[in-house]
């Protein structure tokens, strides 16, 4: 039930994503571009997001189990940090040079679009350079304590 | 600035992006998850036993969408070569992980959740990818 869950959810997030444009980076990058021809739609999307995601969260902070009886998995943190704000930044320079953001990507490399292959790939290598740091970073520490 | 009415797609874009939020409402609701895509990716890079088989699952409906949406036409504009893809790609990996989320884990669920990391998160990408854009389309 719980996986049936999850994948009705990434299905339903892929057909918005598709329904609302998402999957074309002109699209993106039009809406991105303040000083050419300005394309207003993602804030469309998000606006349409939020509006059902605020009454969502609402409710799921008042309840302590989801209507599954699964724990609830919040995120607690309330500090700004450099790795939000720089980890953001970076984010942001990928997105705008390509147009494509994770979830889109992934849609697109679906749909068989040969250049969201190449985006996904280099992608989740950049996931995997970045797991590969954390570890030799922290495992030091980790060993030392 | 002039407004681009060709592309322009509010009611389509405001249905998509209910959706999306339906979908977040969902997960959250019924698995207690972030839909933030780059977390449930990035979690399934370095597994842990016990949490792999609900970001599978997602991942799944999300990579099938395509098949559920196969009447809808979309003609997506790519201007970027493949040197640039790779590493736009490398760094939107690195970057949302460091960062902890993306779009839709800081832009949709944080925002919805009225959380300032997601709303930091949110005007730190929002503005790194209008400066690029602005570069790329204008200085370059």
């Amino acid at each position: 039930m719980n996986l049936l869950a999850a994948f009705g959810s990434g299905l339903v997030f892929g057909i918005g994503l598709i329904l609302s444009g998402m999957t074309d980076p002109g699209k993106v990058i039009g809406f991105l571009d303040l000083a050419g021809n300005w394309d207003p739609s993602l804030a469309f999307v998000m606006g349409g997001a939020i509006l059902v995601g605020f009454f969502a969260f609402a409710l799921a902070g008042r309840r302590s189990k989801t209507f599954l009886g699964a724990a609830l998995h919040l995120p607690q943190r309330r500090d700004i940090d450099n790795r939000l704000v720089g980890g953001s930044l970076l984010f942001g320079i990928g997105w705008g040079l390509a147009g494509f953001c994770p979830g889109p990507a992934l849609v697109s490399f679906a749909s068989g679009v040969d250049p969201a292959a190449v985006f996904v790939a280099a992608m989740l290598g950049g996931m995997l350079v970045y797991h590969a740091a954390e570890r030799l970073i922290h495992e030091p520490r980790r060993r030392a304590t | 600035m002039t407004l681009d009415w060709t592309h322009f797609t509010p009611w389509a874009s405001a249905a998509g992006g209910a959706l999306i939020g339906l979908a977040a409402a969902m997960l959250v609701l019924l698995n207690g998850r972030i839909a933030g895509i780059s977390g449930i990716v990035g979690g399934l890079l370095v597994p842990r036993g016990g949490d792999i088989g609900w970001r599978l699952a997602f991942v799944g409906g999300l990579l099938v969408a395509p098949v559920a949406m196969s009447f809808y036409e979309v003609n997506p504009r790519i201007d970027a070569g493949f040197g640039t893809l790779a590493l736009a790609g490398v760094l939107v990996g690195i970057g949302t992980r460091y960062g902890s989320g993306c779009t839709s884990g800081h832009g949709v669920c944080g925002l919805s959740r009225l959380s300032p990391r997601s709303l930091v998160a949110t005007v730190a990408f929002m503005a790194a990818g209008v400066a690029t854009v602005f570069i790329v389309r204008h200085l370059v």
